[in-house]
């Protein structure tokens, strides 16, 4: 996948070489496209894959040779210097008597942290670099080389592409040639790591084609076109607030702002054209959210106007909408609650953080990697999941992380990449650009039109309203049964290049393949008990040492620690 | 239609904006599920085989023939049959079906207008145009108000689809994760019918045992955070996981038990043992079951594959019929025959069609049988060639909420969902959407 973004330009002479000439076209493109630099693995062919997994598995051999003893999940001292983040949550903690929980262990942080930022698991060459570092900055100093990964703009574009609903098909109709162009925008955008304040802009004021203009799209990528609807996405993904909640004429209001958008056609199959309606001569009168109000003269776009007063740096929504957002993301849970649903009575758990967070955005110019680093380094960030207290509250103010499943795209992702195999996607529509090639990672997929039964059933978001909600991350029964007893997941065992080369590198010693598989599957060493656990089934003597080792792997893949960030 | 769709909308948010949370909002803010009020003990139907036609049939090759309408329009399926029921004639091409039809209802006046399969796969199973919310299809519906949250105690889930989802919008809509249906994967054709999840092939027993103990004797996260409320969600659905895995489901979905004979009256395809396999699920109190029946979006080579699909449709869905009478189950038995659409009327002869039918919405047809609805009907008419209404129209919403009154539904009654909006189960009559009124003359 990793073409597609990298060459911007190319992408779309490509797309339309793909369309118009296939299928000799079609084949000019997948030379182009198998030129493209690839992430470094996918680059190589397969038994060059094969022979680079195997050195670092035979290095980690010679190193997995001793684990530490002790709790595998947190750490008596070790604690991050932490910041100004934990001085407030822990003074809202110490106020009702909560003592936060002990700091993460190493294994268990670097875990999270991957996961968290890029949402990638970490290769075991990269947990065991980062076991041995004995820098006791380590922390801060992985938090920043993950900030920088290509992953990271790859994850965030997904959950933005989430919020904004880029999807081709029914009911937000983008088309996929849109949903290409506006999905690597916004990749680019965070790649780039373009303010925020200037991000919002962009996606609120720009006019031009879906194809060439791409945030454009952001007034396509919705179901309807009148003012009204056009209000609500922008309130909800901006500002936080839902508007069903507004009296009608707050809301009508609001929807002045947008009352000059305009829509028309091209030539070109499914292009189309978003600008301001060149026949509206009056001007304008309208009330932004905060009460003011403000005359727009007939020149004017409507449209900045309400940018400028969104993105001003004392307006009340815009900061504080965006860092609860990523606190929402990074630690499970908004500080207001849920993280789309400001209101003044829904009031944030704790108002100083959420002030702190908001001025710091504001100090950093919209850099919004400014507050994933300030939340990352902090103690309440890596503390460990394990709670120290019962109380009912412990929970909503941030005594402990809190464990959650994996997003439906990172865990096939982990599951693909932990047993080295693929996956395929189904597109209702056969067009090029839904060409999904097979070792493309769930994570890149660009549009919610394309899907898989796994993506479905562990609660990919539809992309039909950009709520947070959408995206469930609660267990089913048939999950469960899934990830337990499917020939998908058993299929992906017994075929395991990487699971086979496990278990030949540790033969004839199960402590040590026991040791290989932990590392290889959950970031950490097993602990004594475990590893007597693994020695115990393999000397059952009814099930074939392959068969033991797949059923170690299934139950490692099964176990919480895989299944949940935690 | 853009008024009329800004009309329905500003209705709707009026309605959204009238009602303010209501208990099912409070319920769930407090973490629970929205409940939803009881489907009546008395409804006359229980349950729904919906035999779903992916991708639209062709009406006319199907329960609407027009063999006047000449080669244009018939090609060379232009030859209608007599029925066991007087007056009425389907395609020639269904002689069993045409021998059940005393014990089905055909409708002949389905509209909605809609040409995208997405768009009208939406409005066939919702009853609503698409606005600015996602409703849940039938199934979900039937799946609130008749599953879990209601004392559904079944074996396998309340709303089961054979075998694969139909990807078209999303099912549960609004509704969510809980309400979307299992998927069961496999083949109910080849032997075993491998339903993911609960039939695995080459792990014995004693090996899913042995791993089961070696999974919980790993627990370690687990063990050190008792109490943890995620957790103890997963370690619930796992239980619910391994009763559908050694308890009765497997047998269920084991079609041997049915013996050769009954598996070859329904014939031995994907749909047929799919309708046999339905058939053992509403048995056994499934309230809903999809069968996602594909292959009927026939643009190119029409004909060619209707002479392939049309006997496999004729015996499964004729057996399936007759099967259900002689146990007694139709009474119970709602069977909802039909696509998003139906294909045009007039057969596309030029490259690169080459006898082709297109997507058409304007006119198609449905088949109802059993639950309450009388069979050895028509309800509608189609014009000369089946291209317009004549008489009757019906819209989806129409068939939709007469079943809901069938299954003991309130079709105006409220929806509860987990977004606390307040919004009823189909869209209120004259709120704009097109209605020519439930089928009183079916029931």
């Amino acid at each position: 996948m990793g073409y597609w973004r990298r060459e911007a330009g190319n992408f779309s002479r490509g797309a339309v070489l793909y369309r118009r000439w296939s299928p000799a076209g079609t084949e000019c493109v997948k030379r182009w496209v198998l030129r493209q630099p690839l992430y470094a693995e996918n680059r190589v062919g397969n038994a060059m894959k094969k022979a680079l997994f195997a050195l670092a598995v035979a290095a980690l051999s010679a190193w997995a040779g001793e684990g530490p003893g002790g709790d595998p999940f947190q750490s008596a001292g070790g604690a991050v210097p932490g910041n100004r983040i934990d001085d407030l949550v822990v003074a809202e903690l110490t106020a009702r008597g909560i003592e936060p929980a002990l700091p993460s262990s190493d294994a268990v942080f670097v875990r999270r942290v991957y996961l968290d930022v890029i949402g990638t698991l970490p290769q075991v060459n990269e947990v065991r670099e980062f076991l041995e570092d004995t820098n006791p900055d380590k922390r801060a100093a992985l938090i920043d080389r993950l900030l920088e990964r290509e992953e990271f703009a790859d994850y965030w574009a997904l959950k933005w592409c989430d919020v904004l609903r880029v999807k081709a098909e029914f009911p937000i109709n983008l088309w996929p040639n849109a949903v290409q162009a506006y999905a690597k925008w916004l990749h680019d955008a965070i790649q780039a790591n373009m303010p925020y304040d200037a991000f919002a802009r962009a996606l609120l004021t720009s006019s031009g084609s879906n194809f060439r203009v791409p945030p454009v799209n952001f007034y396509r990528a919705m179901q309807g076109r009148d003012p009204s609807t056009i209000a609500d996405a922008a309130a909800l993904t901006f500002m936080g607030v839902r508007l069903d909640g507004w009296p009608e004429a707050r809301r009508a209001e609001l929807a002045v702002f947008f009352s000059r958008v305009a829509y028309k056609p091209t030539a070109e199959w499914k292009e189309e054209i978003v600008l301001l309606d060149p026949s509206a001569v009056t001007p304008l009168d309208a009330v932004f959210p905060d009460g003011q109000p403000v005359h727009i003269e007939a020149g004017d776009d409507p449209r900045a106007v309400f940018a400028d007063w969104l993105t001003a740096p004392e307006n009340p929504y815009f900061a504080r909408n965006v860092v609860n957002r990523v606190w929402a993301w990074l630690m499970g849970r908004g500080i207001v609650h849920e993280p789309d649903d400001i209101r003044p009575d829904n009031p944030p758990v704790n108002p100083a953080l959420l002030a702190y967070l908001e001025d710091e955005l504001v100090r950093a110019d919209y850099d919004l990697r400014q507050v994933y680093r300030l939340i990352l380094n902090s103690r309440t960030y890596q503390q460990s999941s394990i709670p120290r207290s019962e109380h009912a509250e412990a929970e909503t103010l941030f005594g402990h992380y809190l464990v959650r499943q994996l997003d439906a795209e990172v865990l096939i992702d982990a599951l693909c990449g932990v047993l080295g195999s693929r996956e395929s996607y189904l597109s209702m529509v056969p067009e090029p650009f839904t060409y999904v090639p097979d070792h493309q990672r769930t994570i890149l997929l660009a549009d919610g039109s394309i899907t898989s039964p796994f993506l479905e059933m562990f609660g990919r978001p539809s992309r039909d309203t950009g709520l947070a909600s959408e995206r469930n991350l609660q267990p089913t029964d048939g999950q469960r049964l899934h990830m337990l007893n499917s020939t998908h997941i058993q299929q992906k065992i017994e075929r395991s290049w990487r699971l086979r080369q496990l278990v030949e590198t540790g033969k004839g010693d199960t402590e040590r393949m026991a040791r290989l598989l932990y590392l290889h599957i959950l970031s950490r060493y097993p602990t004594a008990e475990e590893t007597g656990v693994v020695k115990q089934y393999f000397e059952r003597g009814d099930v074939t040492r392959a068969e033991a080792a797949a059923d170690l792997a299934w139950a490692l893949i099964n176990s919480k620690e895989f299944l949940y960030r935690h | 239609m853009e008024s009329q769709r800004r009309r329905h909308g500003m209705t709707r948010r009026a309605a959204l904006r009238r009602g303010v949370l209501g208990a099912a909002a409070l319920a769930l803010m407090n973490g629970e599920r929205p409940v939803a009020a009881a489907a009546p003990a008395n409804a006359r139907a229980k349950s729904v085989i919906q035999i779903w036609m992916w991708g639209g049939p062709s009406h006319l090759d199907t329960f609407d023939p027009k063999p006047d309408a000449g080669n244009d329009y018939c090609g060379p399926m232009g030859q209608a049959i007599a029925t066991n029921v007087d007056g009425i004639q389907i395609n020639a091409a269904l002689p069993q079906l045409a021998q059940q039809a005393d014990k089905y209802a055909i409708i002949r006046s389905m509209t909605h207008g809609v040409n995208a399969h997405e768009t009208a796969s939406y409005i066939v199973q919702t009853g609503r145009r698409p606005d600015r919310l996602v409703y849940p299809c039938v199934g979900a519906v039937v799946a609130l108000f008749k599953g879990y949250d209601h004392g559904y105690a079944g074996i396998v889930p309340p709303y089961v689809v054979l075998t694969e989802p139909q990807g078209r919008f999303s099912e549960a809509g609004l509704l969510g994760q809980r309400y979307k249906p299992f998927a069961t994967g496999g083949d109910p054709s080849r032997d075993p019918f491998v339903v993911e999840g609960i039939v695995a092939e080459g792990i014995s027993d004693d090996r899913q045992l042995a791993r089961r103990d070696l999974l919980h004797a790993l627990d370690s996260l687990g063990r050190a955070m008792p109490g943890n409320e995620p957790f103890a969600r997963l370690d619930a659905c796992e239980e619910n996981a391994y009763g559908l895995m050694f308890g009765e489901a497997r047998r269920l979905f084991d079609l041997n038990a049915e013996g050769g004979e009954m598996r070859d009256r329904y014939g031995r395809n994907t749909f047929g043992q799919s309708c046999l396999m339905a058939r053992r699920l509403v048995e056994a109190g499934v309230p809903y079951v999809t069968i996602n029946y594909k292959g009927w979006d026939t643009h190119k080579q029409h004909f060619e594959i209707m002479k392939r699909k049309l006997p496999e449709l004729d015996q499964g869905m004729a057996t399936l019929l007759q099967d259900l009478s002689d146990r007694g189950l139709l009474d119970s038995t709602i069977v909802w025959w039909g696509g998003e659409f139906g294909r045009s009327p007039k057969v596309e002869w030029g490259a690169p069609w080459n006898g082709g039918r297109q997507h058409y919405g304007a006119c198609f047809c449905s088949v109802v049988a059993g639950g309450g609805f009388k069979g050895g009907r028509v309800l509608g008419v189609s014009d000369a060639r089946g291209e317009e209404v004549a008489e009757r129209p019906v819209y989806p919403l129409d068939l939709i909420g007469t079943m809901y009154e069938l299954l003991g539904i309130d079709p105006d009654g409220p929806l509860p969902n987990p977004r606390g909006l307040e919004l009823r189960v189909l869209p209120e009559p004259g709120d704009g959407a097109p209605s020519g009124g439930r089928l009183r003359e079916l029931i």
